[in-house]
């Protein structure tokens, strides 16, 4: 079925619907990924976006149990030059057409994808427009025009988990409806795919530092959005993880006093989220965090940085950014359209809570190719936090080593933590002595 | 970490003659490393032995040695030059063999040369198996499971081990030369032997079969501080069991989830961090079991490869530039994406179409030869196409190929759809025994009913591929129906249909179908090669064709000239017109004009996207040239400089009014046709041997009683000798005219008179249409009969009197004014007594040109560039003949060891793959060293055998009596030997095949035969001496098969004996040339 791609500045061009019917809007944005297309559109960040894929070939692998990022389909549509609809891989377990279809997401084929891209890298990502039924494309427009975008809105909403909830893989896999085999995706295995080996059993057998961690770190992930694959990595990393929904307030977090926080990537325009904003600020300095692609954006405002929109954002998986610390280059799975503006701080308070005070912010990871800020840390805050996606998922391994610093922080952080404690006792054995008993059953350690 | 200043002086190890598995790619790699290195300030040293690269240009090093490469002949360059480092990566497995022999023999410590790039012990550990599987095994890789051996029996017992079909890989050699697949075990013991042959230590790898598995290649670069990206992903079509040099391949990846894909990534970089290449690129090999996934490491190249050369085509990152750079100490970041400018290169390209690769085989050259493809590559060439879809640039590919198809069949060239149902049991024998037409066998495969399982069961191709290939069968049904019905017309440009095709289904010619298309707005758009899908802004003018909205190009007002390339490598059109093409370029560069590249082979340096203004990487067939100029509008095209590729396009493309520069289509003609060209030489009272052409059985006959036999017969319009041979009588002339036709292409076939014993000799000059001056004359060792890109010749003769050469240049001069050439011209003569024939005229590049550039040091094809674009020579600076006073020696090299069951002897039809120079002060010196650089050195002791044909006995004798008396002994067959004894020559008689035991072949097999002169009776597995001459190859024992070239053998071995090798650097020779 004929279908027209019109953006909000009267950009047009026609393609077919190779499933789904009807009017879709978003903001139109490119992925440059060879592969992953399966991730990407399961991904909750491209929520409110219709998705380009510049690789012209795409369904050739169909799609398969595993490699969703979530349970749902998110991007709002889906645009490509050919569709192909004989997939053949050894996972795949039915067809992009069929996914799409089940999940009652448009997709568009034909369409002369390196056009569009050429066009949104110009005149940047913009609001857009795909119909079936409307063939006007100066309707279009205005339709596209009226739609609402990204800007300023919480899309957060959208793709946010209802209710809190434990983190376990393998039920989450068998929820799937299970896979027959256990893929033991950590790239280090040799690449095999075992018939039935349990995840305990996994070969980590550390390439990149990633060791078996005896420990649990009791880590409590807010969830904007998150992909599933944060959740595996920081599985696999030791953590044992509560995923909480993005608006829960501070108070009821810290309440569960886990040894760390994580803040998800999600969609959307982060200066739209002022009340999460505040409660992070809230988090800031009480427990080690970690953040990642949306999750370092509201870190950066919570630090009272400002966020600006990129012209057409960084979509993609080859993106290279320079581990400052370490002066290595790492090429990176990228997924946003805002960044975080370190140029000057502003003493805003939003949700009323002062920005802390702090002055050991350091830039840890630029990107190579427009310079902008990619990762940062704040020792003495116990915060680190990424622009890009060191899970990945789709893109190059190259940063799982960040799930390891941030388990380092949560050790750093429960040693000084128990250091702490034990000079209380210690001092309290004296008081004890000295004063006599008197009850000191105060919580240490949450003011640092 | 900016780069080194410790070192000054680099050598770069070029990789030789072209032979099959190691083209013109390392040309390009050694072009780019040269260039990078000398704008880095370094001095860059470079040996080389194949003259007709574009990287032996005296401007591309500050020295160039075209010398052997031999650890002994690299050890003097060394010795003479002191480098501070050597950097190996870049030639080859020639250019890395000879560094870790180099390194062995102590002689890199000796000089304090430091390996850059890899060093030994990495290109050890990559290079030998047991370390390779050690290594892997190391880091959790798996490989195939493998054991190297040294004896048949014991690869016998490994394969009973591990089961049936097995894999043989001799150790230490190229493209996989003598290995093969064993499925049981009479051919296990037949392949073992011969692998064990071919080995240089005698040691073959019997390894676990992974035939059928999918089979995946990446690009992996990594720089000093370890950073490691992938340039690029390669899927072969055709999955493990196939030499990937002979697979079709597909950038990228087509098949692999991200998981997967990543997966295989991560390998790839423990392995080139295990394995310890420091800085560059490296290609690694994975095989993938498509039932369940399981990944082995295949193998990996620690250097850049013919794979890294299709790799940066297909991505536009300079693979070879970019690890030149980083083997003197910079790092990716450091270093900008040459295409985007404001980007690093330290990213992992990614692209927004799809490339596939077709191998270009040349089996018509060796009949006798096996087809079948297997591990070991026998293709000769290859090219590339980009599109938007698999399925447009499948078609593009198959049409880039030039073998007279113009897609996936449907262009007048298939069997015949209705009876394919009934071939189908024949159909599916074809696809599961793949050979260069499979193909298109699938394509019948479908028409005949298969359906996608089936064919799957029978090739193991991937479905997903079966399934695009079935897409374009089936909508040609749907295009057959309605060819040119506007909608559908667009859809089948959007799937790769030429204008052919489309123009065969509906009963038109080509051009219609055009005039259609664009009647109705359907025109190829270009779209750029960009390295980063669109994101960033490109400044590199790379593009290629396809059917889409928009088009990219930016058409300058510059004046521009555009110049049409050779095409893929065959026998016969080969590196030596890219060198002229690459040149061209550059002349017109330095003249101001916009110069626009056209070229489908992705081994070339002309496709660099650095060498000219723009790029189009695109078919060089009339639709898509056109195509080209729509948009481009060229104040010219050259066409002289490509081969016959481009010039087949003269006519049609001065027909549709674009200007052809230089020689017209007219004089190209008058030159091509007989008829005219036996006008011009009465007018000009010139020679040439008798002759006729002919259409018909009879008229061949009538034309050969008259001029009598024998006769030299060949087809009109074909380049390399193709189906050309000398008849000796009435029945081989009437089967020739048979088998000719196919090859002629409804041209007539040409019949002379072939001269017996006549010198050739091969002239080069340029003109500019009032001037014309000798650019060299060469005297060919072999006589006339010997196609002239086979034989060996010096430049200036070694033996023709000084009137005769003279006379020869006059009717050179004569007839390129004549013929109003403007660039160059090349004739080939005969000298037969006091007669002078001219046997051919082409007024265009000739395969000679370089050879002549780096023997006189004058850039010819440069020259010749400037001319057409109305230049005159004298403003040139070009008023006479440079005559060096040193001598250069041309030597070819022949393939024959890929191909077991064709007989060695050199004929009319051309067969060598390359050429190598050998160049000193006297004729004996520069053709002892041609052999070396050849690879079959002349031994300075032991045995000869000796046996010749009765016509060659008598000038036997004095080459038998110089060969004793330079001491070495001399074995004979009967006849032979009781002639030298009636000399009084020593010598031992043997047994011919057959008389006895042990024979001739004993003694080969035994290694008591240093030297072979055998002159041949006949040709063909007939003759007992055919057996001889293939045991030689499988042996690796010269063979010198005509007289002439025994004559020069000894000459050769008489200074060889008496002075050791000297080596000089070309920039020193071509400033004594006055």
């Amino acid at each position: 079925m004929k279908a027209l791609l019109v953006l909000e500045d009267g950009f047009t061009l026609e393609g077919e619907a190779f499933c789904g019917r009807g009017e879709v809007f978003g903001e139109v944005v490119f992925n440059t990924s060879l592969t992953g297309y399966q991730e990407i559109i399961t991904d909750p960040s491209y929520k409110g976006q219709i998705v380009t894929l510049t690789y012209p070939l795409i369904g050739n692998y169909g799609i398969n149990f595993d490699d969703s990022e979530s349970e749902r389909l998110q991007a709002e549509a889906l645009i490509i030059r050919e569709y192909s609809p004989f997939p053949h891989n050894w996972r795949a377990t039915t067809t992009l057409k069929e996914f799409l279809e089940s999940h009652n997401t448009m997709g568009i084929e034909g369409i002369d994808t390196r056009a569009l891209t050429r066009h949104i890298r110009e005149a940047g990502a913009m609001k857009g427009v795909i119909s079936t039924e409307d063939l006007d494309p100066l309707s279009l427009v205005q339709k596209a025009r009226a739609h609402p975008g990204l800007v300023g809105r919480d899309m957060v909403q959208y793709v946010t988990c209802k209710e809190s909830y434990v983190w376990n893989e393998r039920l989450e896999r068998a929820q799937d409806g299970g896979c027959g085999g256990e893929y033991d995706d950590d790239g280090y295995g040799a690449g095999r795919f075992h018939g039935a080996v349990s995840t305990g059993s996994r070969n980590d057998d550390g390439g990149e530092g990633r060791r078996h961690h005896k420990r649990q770190y009791k880590v409590v992930a807010m969830d904007f959005g998150i992909k599933r694959n944060i959740l595996k990595m920081l599985e696999r990393a030791g953590c044992h993880i509560t995923v909480v929904p993005a608006y829960t307030r501070a108070e009821e977090i810290l309440a569960l006093d886990p040894d760390g926080i994580f803040l998800s990537n999600g969609p959307g325009d982060p200066a739209g989220l002022p009340t999460i904003i505040g409660e992070v600020r809230k988090l800031l300095g009480k427990r080690p965090i970690f953040g990642i692609c949306l999750g370092h954006q509201l870190l950066g405002l919570a630090l009272g940085f400002k966020t600006y929109k990129l012209k057409f954002g960084h979509h993609g998986g080859n993106h290279p950014v320079k581990n400052l610390i370490t002066g290595k280059v790492e090429i990176t799975a990228q997924n946003h359209g805002f960044c975080v503006d370190l140029s000057e701080r502003v003493t805003g308070t939003p949700g009323g809570v002062p920005a802390p005070a702090f002055n050991d912010l350091k830039v840890t990871h630029i990107n190579l190719n427009d310079n902008t800020l990619e990762g940062m840390e704040v020792p003495s805050l116990r915060l680190l936090s990424v622009q890009y996606h060191p899970e990945a998922s789709p893109g190059p391994h190259d940063s799982w080593y960040l799930f390891e610093s941030f388990t380092r922080m949560m050790d750093d952080f429960a040693g000084e933590r128990d250091m702490k404690r034990l000079s209380q006792n210690r001092n309290q054995d004296q008081d004890m002595e000295e004063k006599g008993a008197k009850s000191a059953s105060s919580k240490a350690g949450v003011e640092v | 970490m900016p780069k080194r200043t410790d070192i000054k002086k680099i050598l770069i190890i070029g990789s030789g003659p072209i032979i099959i598995g190691q083209a013109c790619e390392f040309d390009y790699s050694g072009s780019q490393a040269c260039k990078a290195l000398r704008q880095e300030g370094y001095e860059v040293i470079l040996v080389n032995s194949n003259p007709a690269t574009i990287m032996t240009d005296p401007d591309m090093a500050d020295r160039t040695y075209i010398e052997p490469i031999t650890p002994e002949v690299v050890e003097k360059i060394i010795a003479r030059e002191r480098p501070d480092v050597m950097l190996p990566t870049l030639g080859g497995q020639t250019g890395l063999n000879t560094a870790a022999e180099l390194h062995r023999r102590g002689v890199l410590a000796k000089y304090g040369v430091e390996l850059i790039g890899a060093k030994f012990e990495a290109i050890e550990k990559a290079e030998d198996r047991e370390l390779f599987k050690a290594a892997m095994q190391n880091i959790g890789l798996e490989v195939c499971r493998s054991r190297h051996v040294g004896s048949v029996e014991a690869a016998i017992e490994f394969a009973q081990e591990i089961g049936y079909p097995v894999i043989v890989r001799p150790s230490y050699t190229l493209g996989g030369t003598g290995g093969g697949v064993a499925y049981n075990v009479e051919e296990l013991r037949e392949i073992a032997s011969n692998g064990l042959d071919h080995s240089p230590i005698r040691q073959i790898l019997v390894e676990e079969s992974v035939i059928g598995w999918k089979e995946y290649e990446l690009e992996v670069m990594r720089d000093k501080a370890d950073n490691v990206v992938i340039i690029c992903s390669i899927e072969n079509f055709d999955p493990m069991g196939i030499h990937t040099g002979d697979s079709i391949t597909v950038a990228p990846a087509q098949t692999l989830t991200d998981r997967e894909y990543q997966m295989m990534r991560d390998a790839a970089i423990r392995v080139i961090r295990e394995i310890g290449v420091e800085t560059g690129g490296s290609n690694i090999q994975f095989a993938i079991n498509p039932e369940n996934g399981r990944m082995v490491v295949v193998e990996m190249n620690p250097r850049v490869s013919r794979s890294s050369a299709l790799a940066s085509k297909a991505t536009g990152f300079p693979i070879a530039k970019i690890a030149a750079k980083l083997a003197v100490g910079y790092t990716l970041d450091e270093l900008p994406n040459d295409i985007t400018k404001k980007t690093p290169a330290c990213f992992e390209p990614t692209i927004d179409y799809c490339v596939v690769k077709i191998p270009r085989w040349d089996f018509v050259k060796f009949p006798g030869a096996d087809r079948t493809l297997t591990t070991q590559m026998k293709s000769v060439g290859e090219v590339m196409a980009i599109g938007r879809t698999f399925k447009e640039a499948l078609q593009k590919a198959i049409r880039s190929l030039e073998q007279d198809r113009y897609g996936l069949g449907s262009d007048g060239k298939d069997e015949d759809a209705k009876s394919l149902r009934e071939l189908r049991g024949a159909i599916e024998a074809k696809i599961k025994v793949p050979d260069p037409d499979r193909i298109f066998y699938l394509r019948y495969a479908f028409q005949a009913g298969m359906d996608i399982d089936e064919i799957y069961a029978c090739t193991k191709i991937d479905k997903w591929f079966l399934y695009n290939i079935k897409q374009i069968v089936e909508f040609e049904e749907k295009l057959k129906k309605n060819p040119l019905e506007p909608a559908i017309l667009r859809e089948a440009k959007r799937y790769g249909f030429s204008d052919r095709q489309i123009a065969y289904l509906a009963g038109t010619d080509e051009l219609s179908v055009r005039r259609r298309r664009l009647a109705h707005g359907i025109q190829a758009v270009f779209k750029l090669v960009d390295t980063c899908a669109g994101e960033f802004e490109a400044f590199t003018p790379y593009f290629y064709s396809t059917y889409e909205a928009e088009d990219e190009t930016r058409p300058s007002r510059r004046k521009k000239v555009m110049i049409l390339g050779g095409g893929p490598n065959r026998i016969g059109q080969g590196i030596e017109f890219d060198y002229c093409c690459v040149q061209a370029a550059f002349a017109l560069k330095e003249e101001g004009y916009e110069v626009i590249m056209v070229n489908c082979n992705p081994e070339t340096v002309s496709t660099d996207y650095d060498t000219s203004d723009k790029l189009y990487f695109e078919p060089l067939t009339l639709e898509d040239v056109l195509n080209i100029c729509d948009r481009e509008q060229p104040d010219g095209v050259i066409l002289q400089f490509g081969g016959q590729t481009p010039l087949k396009l003269a006519l049609a493309l001065e027909r549709e009014g674009i200007k052809i520069l230089g020689t017209s289509p007219a004089s190209i003609n008058r030159a091509e046709d007989r008829e005219e060209f036996a006008e011009l030489l009465r007018k000009l009272n010139l020679k040439q041997p008798p002759n006729g052409t002919s259409r018909s059985v009879e008229e061949a006959r009538r034309v050969a009683r008259s001029i009598g036999y024998p006769v030299l017969v060949r087809p009109s319009y074909v380049l390399g000798g193709r189906a050309m041979e000398v008849v000796y009588d009435e029945e081989s002339l009437a089967s020739y005219m048979e088998t000719a036709a196919a090859a002629s292409y409804g041209h007539p076939v040409l019949i002379d008179k072939f001269l017996e014993a006549a010198t050739e000799v091969d002239v080069d000059a340029i003109s500019d249409g009032q001037n014309a001056v000798i650019g060299g004359v060469m005297e060919h060792i072999e006589y006339a009969g010997i196609h002239s890109g086979d034989s060996a010749c010096s430049l200036p003769p070694f033996s023709l009197p000084k009137e005769c050469v003279e006379e020869i240049k006059r009717q050179t001069l004569l007839l390129a004014k004549e013929l109003g050439v403007v660039g160059l011209i090349n004739i080939q003569f005969a000298v037969k007594g006091d007669d002078i024939y001219i046997l051919e005229v082409n007024p265009r590049a000739s395969r000679t040109i370089p050879f002549v550039s780096k023997a006189t040091g004058v850039p010819l094809a440069k020259l010749a560039a400037k001319v057409m674009l109305g230049k005159t020579l004298p403003e040139l600076g070009l008023t006479r003949e440079r005559v060096p006073g040193y001598v250069s020696v041309k030597e070819v090299v022949l393939p024959f060891i890929k191909f077991p069951g064709v007989d060695i002897i050199l004929g009319p039809e051309m067969r060598s793959t390359g050429e190598v120079m050998g160049i000193d002060r006297n004729f004996g010196m520069a053709f002892a060293k041609s052999q070396i650089a050849a690879g079959t050195p002349l031994p300075t002791r032991g045995t000869v055998l000796l046996t010749v044909a009765d016509k060659d006995k008598g000038s036997l004798v004095p080459i038998a009596r110089g060969l004793s008396q330079l001491g070495f002994e001399l074995m004979a067959t009967d006849g032979t030997s009781r002639l030298l004894q009636a000399n009084g020559i020593p010598v031992r008689k043997v047994y011919k095949i057959g008389e006895g035991r042990p024979n001739i072949v004993d003694h080969i097999k035994n290694g008591d035969i240093d030297l072979i002169i055998n002159t041949p009776i006949g040709k063909g597995p007939k003759y007992d001496e055919y057996q001889l001459r293939r045991q030689a190859i499988i042996h690796d024992v010269p063979v010198i098969t005509t007289i002439q070239g025994a004559m020069a053998a000894l000459e050769g071995l008489r200074v060889l004996m008496k002075q050791g090798i000297e080596v000089r650097s070309i920039q020193e020779y071509h400033r004594e040339v006055r």
